[in-house]
């Protein structure tokens, strides 16, 4: 059905930290590497060792400039679904293959049920979904829902794979939709945002902005700078008679 | 948007057929038009096979077209779903206008039903491909109000250029048909003209800024894209060639789509009817190669707000 469920009181979804993100890449690289045998498999790669390699993955990661001047920065920005609350890509499908999960929020592709119609892409602000040309239906990010819950595998394993894999901790995964979970203290701490929040879709995942960047030009202190004050020894008074008929 | 040519011939071919079955269904309600099982056959065979030609090619489209019949399912909440009901569901009027008209050559009250009903459901379904489109915020050009009156315009004014052409190699002459075919030829090229306008005038709201969520952190540069080749997001939603010749574009798609038919049929209307004919024949090619680059266009040049992330500033 492609009638949203009533909100859930669960709300999964990933905090994504971009002051801490450096573009590794690893996140991305893992989620194919999971997803390519998961639920989504196959991710598949169409002309991967000729002249025009391109495929399917669920994870993107951008990197951007941003500002001018001396608070200028370069911003790494990885793209995947937000798991949007009143997502438009499940109503526009007609098959029914899309669809939220009235429990957690998670947004799937039936896999069985797709019939590869694209509507869904086009409905999505944030080009979260990728088609798959050689499969004939649309992939997108599952929230790993084949690790989250998967009794199978270490307890420390049952987050999404771009989770496990960052090196840095940029990503966090967690309940939004609990005021009290860890993800929604980081969010409240740091002042999470939403991604074009005016399109209407209330995402659930929410980016971390960066910190406020040091000035350049007045974040040295100053004392570090200044020469060592003299002591008053007499060895330095020495040097500095030395220094002195050294200079005339 | 990638101008697919599926989604081309399937919205501009069955757009034609549905028109000419209002068109048909229209004056076979009123009395205008003789129940003759030849014309029948001929004219509601040409929109039967336009709208199932439209409708195979729309299955193109699809990664998975043995699964089409999927898509009537969720008529609840999506657009394309819709149409795809009432394009099927036109059919079961549609088919007894037929059984009434093309068999048994008659004109009754049950065939009068049968045939408004076709027009409702014909409506409907043209309307439901504009929604299609114009339900989607993230494509500016296309969350106009005029996508979907255009729809069923076009529609309306190339199914009645096809009827009045059909009609006229019977030696049919209704002069409303011709006056109302020129009007809806007009009334298109004005719809068009304004369409274009709004769209160029509509703000463009969406910055890259707020892409990243960092609106007020200044200007955003695309440094390293994601990918060493376009993926499917850059193929599908980030084609921008149509906007290049958009401008002379729209002077083809306004000339001969529909100010050189309209001239056409103005003519055809004061002269011997085998030159008319001709004259009509000649507004349908005319009027197919504006339509169809109108329909090329009508993707090309929309803009989805995803490219903010792939350097577009605005949106």
């Amino acid at each position: 059905m492609t009638a949203l469920p009533p909100p859930s009181k669960t709300k999964l979804g990933l905090v994504i930290d971009l002051d801490t993100c450096v573009g590794c890449q690893a996140c991305a690289t893992s989620c194919k590497e999971w997803n390519t045998g998961g639920y989504s498999a196959p991710l598949s790669d169409i002309d991967p060792y000729g002249a025009d390699p391109h495929g399917a993955w669920l994870n993107r990661v951008h990197s951007f400039e941003v500002g001018a001047g001396d608070t200028s920065r370069t911003l790494h920005f990885p793209r995947s679904c937000l798991h949007c609350e009143t997502p438009a890509c499940v109503t526009v499908c007609p098959t029914g293959a899309s669809y939220k999960r009235a429990e957690d929020g998670i947004v799937l592709v039936d896999p069985d049920l797709c019939i590869g119609c694209k509507l869904c892409s086009w409905a999505c602000a944030y080009g979260a979904r990728e088609y798959d040309y050689a499969d004939g239906i649309m992939k997108k990010c599952t929230l790993c829902v084949d690790r989250i819950y998967n009794e199978h595998i270490p307890e420390e394993d049952r987050i999404p794979a771009c989770v496990r894999a960052c090196p840095t901790g940029a990503r966090h995964f967690g309940d939004l939709g609990d005021p009290r979970s860890d993800v929604s203290k980081l969010v409240a701490d740091r002042g999470g945002v939403d991604l074009l929040p005016d399109m209407g879709f209330k995402p659930v995942n929410k980016y971390l902005p960066p910190r406020a960047k040091r000035d350049a030009t007045n974040s040295i202190p100053s004392a570090a700078t200044e020469a060592v004050a003299s002591t008053g020894a007499a060895l330095e008074k020495l040097f500095a008679f030395a220094d002195k008929m050294f200079t005339r | 948007m990638h101008p697919a040519y599926s989604v081309i011939f399937f919205t501009t071919l069955s757009g034609a057929g549905y028109g000419l079955l209002i068109c048909l269904a229209t004056l076979y309600s009123l009395g205008a038009i003789p129940p003759a099982p030849l014309l029948g056959l001929l004219s509601l065979g040409s929109a039967f096979a336009l709208i199932s030609i439209g409708l195979l090619a729309s299955t193109l489209h699809l990664g998975r077209p043995s699964r089409a019949w999927r898509a009537f399912s969720q008529w609840r909440t999506s657009w394309l779903s819709r149409e795809g009901v009432l394009s099927i569901a036109s059919f079961i009027p549609a088919g007894f206008l037929a059984i009434g008209w093309i068999w048994l050559g008659t004109y009754s009250t049950i065939f009068v039903c049968m045939a408004v009903a076709t027009v409702g459901l014909s409506l409907a379904t043209v309307y439901c491909t504009g929604m299609i489109y114009q339900s989607l915020p993230t494509i500016r050009a296309w969350h106009q109000p005029l996508v979907t009156p255009i729809y069923v315009v076009l529609a309306i004014a190339t199914g009645s250029l096809l009827a009045l052409f059909i009609l006229r190699t019977f030696f049919i002459e209704i002069p409303p048909l011709s006056i109302l075919t020129i009007a809806a030829l007009l009334l298109g090229a004005a719809l068009k003209r304004t369409y274009w306008r709004i769209v160029a005038n509509a703000p463009r709201t969406f910055t890259a800024g707020q892409a990243i969520g960092l609106a007020s952190i200044g200007d955003v540069r695309p440094l390293d894209p994601p990918h060493g080749q376009a993926n499917f997001v850059m193929r599908e939603m980030g084609f921008v060639v149509g906007r290049k010749h958009a401008e002379k574009l729209r002077g083809l798609i306004l000339g001969a789509g529909f100010l050189a038919p309209a001239v056409l049929l103005a003519v055809a209307l004061v002269t011997i009817p085998i030159v008319a004919t001709f004259l009509t024949g000649l507004a349908i090619v005319s009027c197919a190669i504006g339509i169809f680059t109108e329909r090329w266009l009508f993707f090309a040049e929309a803009q989805h707000v995803v490219t903010l992330y792939y350097g577009a500033k605005s949106a």
